[in-house]
C-alpha cells in the first residue's frame, strides 16, 4: 500500500458512487413520460452495442503482428458456425474458448 | 416455475461464471500484490463492482489517484453504462422491489444476457432478471476474493480463458442476427466501433464509438425494424 486504508477507502468510496451513478442515471432523468426517441434508442441499441462489445472484445488484436489476429479469427468463427448449427451456447463458448486456448498455448506460442 | 425460472438463469449465466471467475481472480491477484488484502477485494467487487473499473482502480490506489482523477477516469471508464440503463428502461421499471439492485448490477455481462432475453411461459422474467444479476456477482465476488488469497501461488496457464467473455459476446450477436431480419442497428454497431477503433486507437475508442452510434442510429431510424410503433 503506498496510500493509508482511510484514503484507500475514501477512492473506493468514489469509485463505487460514480459507477452506481452511471448506472442509476437514466432511470433517474427518464422516470416518468419517456421520450419517444429515447424508447426508440432503446429498441434498437441492444443489437449496436453488443456487435461494439464485440469489437470492444477484440481491441487489443494486432494484424501486424505475428500471429496477426489467427486464432481471434478462426475462433469467432468456430463459435459462430457451432452456434448457427447447435444453437446451444454451452457447446459454442467452451468449444471456442478451448480452440482459442489451445491455438494460443501451442499452436501459436 | 421459480425454480424453472432459476433453471434458466443458471444455464445462462454459465458462460459468465468462467469469465467471471477467471477476470476476478486476475483483479484479485494484481490486487493483493499491491499491498491489499482479500478483504480489499471483497469490499471493491461488493460496492463497486465493474470488472474494467476495478482494474484500473488498482492502478489508481496504487499510484495514489486523487479524488478528482478517481471520478474522472470512472466516468471515462464506465460512461457505457448509460446506454445499458436506457435499453433496459422499460423493462427493469416493471420490475418492482428488486429494481434498485438491477440497475446497480447493470455490468457489460449481465446487460448481455438481460437485453436479450424473450419471456416464456414458464418464467418470471423479473425473477429471471434477478437471478441472473446475483449469480453473476458472486461469481465476480468469489473469483476476485479467490485470486487475492491464492495470490501469486496460482500456477495454471489460463492464458486465452477469458476469451470465453469475447465468445459470449459473439454468441448473443449470432442469435440477435438471426432473430432480427433488419441488420441495419448491429451492422450500425460494429461498423461505427470498427472505424473508431482504428481512427481513435483501443484505449480511446469506446466513447467516440457510443457517440457515432447513437448519431446513426437517428440518422437512419426511418430504414429500421419496427419504425411503424415509433
Amino acid at each position: 500500500m503506498t496510500i493509508s486504508p482511510a484514503y484507500s477507502l475514501i477512492l473506493i468510496g468514489i469509485m463505487a458512487a460514480t459507477t452506481a451513478l452511471l448506472r442509476f442515471l437514466p432511470f433517474l432523468i427518464f422516470r416518468h413520460n419517456t421520450p419517444q426517441s429515447i424508447l426508440y434508442l432503446g429498441r434498437v441499441l441492444p443489437y449496436a452495442i453488443i456487435g461494439m462489445l464485440v469489437v470492444y472484445c477484440l481491441k487489443g488484436v494486432s494484424l501486424v503482428q505475428s500471429p496477426h489476429g489467427i486464432p481471434e479469427l478462426i475462433s469467432v468463427v468456430l463459435v459462430v458456425l457451432l452456434h448457427k448449427w447447435k444453437h446451444n451456447t454451452l457447446i459454442s463458448i467452451p468449444a471456442g474458448t478451448i480452440c482459442y486456448m489451445v491455438l494460443l498455448q501451442v499452436v501459436f506460442r | 416455475m421459480h425454480r424453472q425460472t432459476f433453471r434458466y438463469a443458471f444455464i445462462d449465466s454459465l458462460p459468465v461464471m468462467a469469465g467471471y471467475v477467471v477476470l476476478g481472480m486476475g483483479f484479485g491477484i494484481l490486487l493483493q500484490d499491491k499491498g491489499y488484502s482479500w478483504l480489499w477485494a471483497l469490499l471493491m467487487s461488493l460496492t463497486i463492482y465493474a470488472g474494467s473499473m476495478q482494474y484500473v482502480a488498482v492502478d489508481l490506489l496504487s499510484g495514489g489517484a486523487t479524488m478528482l482523477a478517481a471520478f474522472l477516469m470512472t466516468i471515462m471508464v464506465n460512461v457505457r453504462h448509460l446506454f445499458y440503463g436506457i435499453s433496459m428502461l422499460e423493462k427493469y421499471n416493471r420490475a418492482g422491489k428488486t429494481r434498485p439492485y438491477l440497475i446497480f448490477a447493470l455490468t457489460d455481462e449481465t446487460y448481455s444476457l438481460v437485453c436479450s432475453k424473450q419471456e416464456r411461459e414458464d418464467m418470471d422474467i423479473n425473477l429471471y432478471y434477478f437471478f441472473v444479476s446475483i449469480l453473476n456477482q458472486s461469481y465476480w465476488i468469489t473469483g476476485s476474493v479467490v485470486g487475492a488469497l491464492l495470490g501469486s501461488a496460482f500456477h495454471f496457464n489460463s492464458a486465452g480463458l477469458d476469451f470465453a467473455m469475447t465468445a459470449l459476446f459473439v454468441v448473443i450477436f449470432t442469435e440477435q442476427w438471426e432473430k432480427e431480419k433488419n441488420h441495419l442497428p448491429a451492422l450500425v454497431g460494429v461498423g461505427v466501433s470498427v472505424i473508431c477503433l482504428l481512427i481513435f486507437g483501443a484505449s480511446g475508442f469506446l466513447i467516440p464509438s457510443m457517440i457515432g452510434i447513437v448519431i446513426l442510429l437517428f440518422l437512419l431510424k426511418k430504414r429500421m425494424p419496427e419504425q411503424e410503433n415509433v
